[in-house]
């Protein structure tokens, strides 16, 4: 059974490859980038899942730590002659001006960073609880994003950075979500997501049975900043410029929801809700514009797709409670008993 | 190891699934008498109102105009949600899936510049109606705009405040989180220094950030530094809770401000306490600059039963220079209607006779106006430093 | 600074004081039962404020009739907002009734921009609330006067429902222990709905207030002053009636007088309410005027 299991992980690895191949080989570029959003968002989503799922700490500070890794990685690989294009209101930082960095380096340092953040907030923030929790999260997230506003020499302010290099492609947004899958994983079953788990389920329990609650929670939140630092960054280069204000609450409460439909506390929801959403976003851009039913023509009525959105998450959240997966994995095994239950049911 | 490969299976599955089932739409091609204009624009979120009436510009210019060479001219809008993200799918969206040939866009300049790469890298030419700030254009060979940019508004502003009123000292409030209002702010204050040659010329400086209702307390800060003159750039959302809190407060001095003031609530929200506030506006209903504005106003109050705002001209102004490119070029490839409106020079649009410079920016005049009897009255024309 | 404009700015301090207090006191109110942040509130807030507005200018209400028929309406908005998104969920953990809450919040806001457009429409405000009244060299506007007063009435009306009559005796046992208040035969949803409806009444009044001082609705006006006045809410102690109004008054107050001492820091304005509340949390989890909870095992 494990051999067999195995050859089919295999195959399933083989075939992805194949498949991201031949994404990359047919896609127009509005499908890729709708492509590598799915994998930032996998990224982002698996980083929040971490905290809000897995130890059970309801956080809604992503935002803040995104913003973070977008400007390091932003102001670490921008040319010298890029930077001096954008500060032409005032000058930047001199220690900054002619840095140039080539990508790697910066989107880890742009991790390490926003994992450093998270690491200061998380010492005096973690020990609250629930709702204080979240919204001292948001808070700090608020923060940030009004410091990076303020701070003109370092940031370039509400005028934001433009001209960040293209390096989001296929391998860099897809290999940073199959390593952060690989990880989520590899940490889960180790003894520290084991420890994390119980910390969700009873803390004080967890306590009794000698884990050091605190000092797992700041790790799960470090880990989950610098994610979250690392998928800003991936997000900055994708568009090629970044400014304070897409870092606003909405932008943690997308990745919430993406979260919250896939199962809080599931890694595969997380992959599969990631996908599901940015596609489905997309998909039901047909609702803000006029719809030809043949016989009559409906207007469209711009923010209908959002109202639909967010009526299907709240949908999800009333009557579907645990999400696409629960708190369940994917795992051969298990599609096998479906499927041979669906046989067993069979044809009548 | 298993799982993950699981995992990754699993996931590329249904991604595979979805794409395949949303493409499905793209079978039909768009029959070929018909050239596609797109038009991203903020319709929902906090720019909803900016994105509102470009739009009514841009339809009302298609209305008027919904042929060229001899083909039919069709809209496709989208909306970006005022969100830097969506604004750069939305993009995407037009060059990728929508094949436009070129695009109209987007109120507030960073859904611009979100957009910027996109259409540099697919060569569709673009055209914004009302992104001031100058790094939308800078550096990008197909992006163009039909106003004016900050460096220009906020001189013309020093200039009036200096001239006009007289004042030797100003007290500047920015909305701190806006491009818009950061930049015209800066420029203003360079332009004044350099007029009054006194570098303490700005007494102070006080921020707020979007979205915020109550500036009292900054206000009353300005109020006790006895400036001749407060400049006020930002949005007529929170310019308007401004102006009329500090009458309130007893400040009786001059409060000039930028284009975004002009605007119906502008008038309605602030009433009696927006009374003589001046600012620099692109295009004036009383003094028709071009035929185009005139027919521009006639149609406008036809449809609408209402006065435009400029912006509204400047949408309808961005769709008649693609327009005219397209017939100098004489063809629908990207590249040429790009080089023809580059070239674009004295062109009359509603919005004044517009000609771009190297950086694709137009150079045109500047129009102020104050508001007056709940109305907005035309004062003077400020010809371009060419 | 001069002894004229620091009255000047304690006017100010006041007058936004009063209203963030307000609008806790509706905040406080459900978490005090519930013990959920009702993100919604501030979209309900905003709801009242258009429910006024399309009174006044569309049905023509004369406005002191407009006022109370918009806070019943509004009131009625928050029932329902509480019978679909937080009862359904009632015997589920708290983050799934959070993370309904916000969804909530979301989904109200999107439909406003929907219904009433995304262009701000400007709030009627009477006369009588717009003059300017010159104390001195001081200015304030006479709605500024009203609202401290009606913010006060309201507290005292509050305090006497809760502590005289038997509803609000049966609240104080639903917010002391849910279970237990179900044993004892009291109608827990029908006092939850109560709860709700008062707190919706209150944001509706604070909406009024807040449009007839700041004349402008948008539909994404409650969302600021939503998040300020819960933190003003923890400030002083959530689900402490009396904690709410001083945390309010608190939050007007350091966010005036800061940028009043120093200018430098106005661009921040917005980050005070979230340092304030991480320092309290920090120093005093419970709220000034909180009580402190041990956890039950």
């Amino acid at each position: 059974m494990k051999r067999k299991n195995s050859v089919l992980s295999f195959a399933g690895v083989v075939f992805c490859l194949l498949l991201l191949l031949l994404f990359n080989k047919t896609f127009d570029s509005y499908k890729m980038r709708i492509f590598n959003l799915c994998a930032i968002y996998i990224t982002l989503g698996l980083s929040l899942n971490l905290v809000n799922g897995f130890t059970g700490l309801f956080s809604l500070g992503h935002a803040g730590f995104m913003a973070v890794g977008a400007y390091t990685c932003a102001l670490l690989t921008l040319s010298p002659a890029n930077k001096e294009m954008n500060f032409f209101l005032q000058p930047i930082l001199p220690f900054l001006a002619n840095t140039e960095w080539p990508f790697f380096p910066a989107l880890l340092v742009s991790g390490l960073c926003a994992a450093i953040i998270g690491f200061l907030i998380a010492a005096p923030v973690l020990r609250l609880k629930d709702d204080y929790l979240a919204i001292a999260t948001l808070g700090f997230s608020e923060i940030i994003r009004v410091i990076f506003t303020n701070t003109q020499r370092l940031t370039n302010g509400a005028l934001g950075l433009k001209g960040l290099p293209n390096y989001t492609n296929v391998w860099w947004s897809w290999g940073v979500a199959a390593l952060t899958i690989v990880f989520m994983i590899r940490l889960m079953r180790g003894s520290y997501g084991k420890a994390l788990k119980s910390i969700r389920e009873d803390e004080i329990a967890a306590e009794a049975m000698g884990i050091d609650v605190f000092r797992h929670k700041v790790i799960s939140f470090t880990i989950s900043s610098f994610f979250a630092g690392i998928g800003g960054a991936l997000l900055g280069h994708l568009l090629g410029t970044i400014d304070p204000l897409m870092f606003r609450f909405l932008l943690t409460f997308n990745i919430l929801l993406i979260v919250v439909l896939g199962g809080i506390g599931s890694i595969t929801g997380t992959v599969i809700a990631a996908i599901v959403v940015t596609v489905l976003m997309e998909v039901l851009r047909v609702l803000d514009s006029s719809i030809d039913f043949g016989l009559f023509v409906m207007k469209g009525i711009p923010g209908l797709r959002m109202v639909i959105f967010s009526a299907l998450l709240m949908a999800v959240i009333l009557f579907y409670q645990r999400g696409l997966m629960g708190t369940n994995e994917f795992s051969w095994d298990s599609l096998g008993k479906r499927l041979r239950r669906i046989k067993k049911r069979g044809p009548k | 190891m298993k799982k993950t490969c699981t995992l990754l299976a699993c996931g590329l599955l249904i991604l595979a699934v979805f794409i395949t089932g949303c493409s499905k739409d793209e079978g039909k091609e768009a029959e070929p008498e018909v050239i596609k204009i797109g038009v991203f624009e903020p319709m929902t979120g906090a720019n909803a109102a900016g994105g509102a009436m470009e739009i009514e510009g841009v339809e009302l210019a298609n209305k008027l105009y919904p042929e060229v060479l001899g083909k039919k001219v069709e809209l496709v809008i989208v909306d970006n949600k005022s969100d830097k993200v969506e604004a750069a799918n939305a993009a995407t969206r037009l060059v990728d899936k929508d094949k436009v040939t070129a695009i109209i866009g987007s109120w507030g300049s960073s859904f611009s510049m979100a957009a910027g790469p996109i259409v540099q890298n697919s060569q569709v030419p673009t055209v914004g109606a009302s992104c001031t700030n100058p790094l939308v254009t800078k550096g990008n060979e197909y992006y163009f705009r039909v106003c004016f940019i900050d460096p220009f508004q906020g001189t013309v502003m020093a200039n009036y405040a200096y001239n006009e009123l007289g004042a030797r000292k100003t007290a500047i409030v920015q909305e701190i989180s806006n491009d818009y209002s950061v930049g015209l702010a800066k420029f203003y204050t360079d332009a004044f220094k350099a007029l009054t040659g006194d570098e303490k010329a700005i007494l102070g400086v006080a921020n707020y950030n979007t979205g915020d209702q109550d500036f009292t307390a900054q206000l009353t800060n300005l109020k006790q530094l006895n400036p001749d003159v407060i400049f006020a750039p930002g949005n007529y959302t929170e310019s308007a809770l401004l102006v009329k809190q500090a009458r309130e407060l007893g400040i009786t001095i001059p409060i000039l401000g930028g284009d975004t003031w002009e605007a119906p609530e502008f008038l309605d929200i602030g009433k009696a306490a927006v009374e003589g506030s001046v600012f620099s506006t692109f295009f004036t209903t009383e003094v028709p600059i071009t035929q185009e504005s005139e027919k521009f106003l006639e149609e406008y109050r036809k449809a609408y039963g209402k006065e435009p705002a400029s912006v509204t001209a400047l949408g309808y102004d961005a769709y008649l220079v693609i327009l005219d490119a397209i017939k100098r070029a004489g063809s629908f490839d990207r590249v040429a209607i790009r080089d023809a409106i580059a070239e674009t020079s004295d062109f009359p649009g509603a919005a004044g006779i517009i000609s771009l410079d190297e950086n694709g920016d137009a150079v045109k005049s500047a129009v102020i106006k104050q508001v007056k009897d709940g109305g907005f009255v035309y004062l003077t024309t400020v010809e371009p430093i060419k | 600074m001069s002894i004229q404009i620091f009255f000047q700015h304690l006017a100010n301090a006041i007058s936004l004081g009063s209203l963030y207090a307000l609008i806790a006191i509706g905040y406080t109110m459900v978490y005090g039962i519930l013990r959920l942040i009702n993100f919604a509130h501030g979209d309900i807030f905003m709801i009242g404020a258009y429910f006024t507005f399309y009174l006044v200018t569309m049905f023509l209400m004369p406005w002191g009739v407009a006022f109370i028929v918009a806070a019943g309406l509004t009131c009625m908005f928050g029932i329902a907002v509480e019978r679909v998104a937080y009862r359904p969920l009632r015997d589920y953990p708290r983050i799934s009734v959070m993370i309904s809450a916000i969804g909530a919040s979301f989904f109200i806001e999107n439909l406003a921009i929907v219904i009433f457009g995304g262009r701000p429409k400007a709030f009627p405000v009477p006369d009588i609330f717009g003059k300017v009244i010159h104390l001195g060299t001081v200015s304030i506007v006479s709605v500024t006067f009203i609202i401290p007063i009606i913010t006060l009435i309201f507290l005292f009306i509050l305090l006497f429902i809760i502590n005289k009559t038997k509803t609000g005796m049966a609240m104080r046992a639903v917010s002391t222990d849910y279970e237990a208040a179900r044993l004892m035969a009291i109608d827990v949803n029908k006092i939850i709905s109560i709860t709700f409806g008062i707190g919706s009444f209150l944001a509706a009044v604070g909406g009024i207030m807040w449009g007839l001082k700041y004349p402008q609705l948008l539909p994404l006006m409650g969302l600021m002053p939503g998040l300020k006045c819960f933190i003003a809410a923890v400030v002083g102690g959530i689900g402490n009636i009396k904690g709410a109004v001083l945390g309010g008054f608190i939050l007007g107050l350091s966010e005036i007088m800061i940028i009043a001492f120093l200018p430098s820091l106005t661009g921040y304005r917005d980050a005070f309410a979230f340092i304030l509340l991480i320092i309290i949390l920090l120093v005093r989890p419970s709220g000034l005027l909180g009580q402190s909870q041990m956890e039950k095992v």
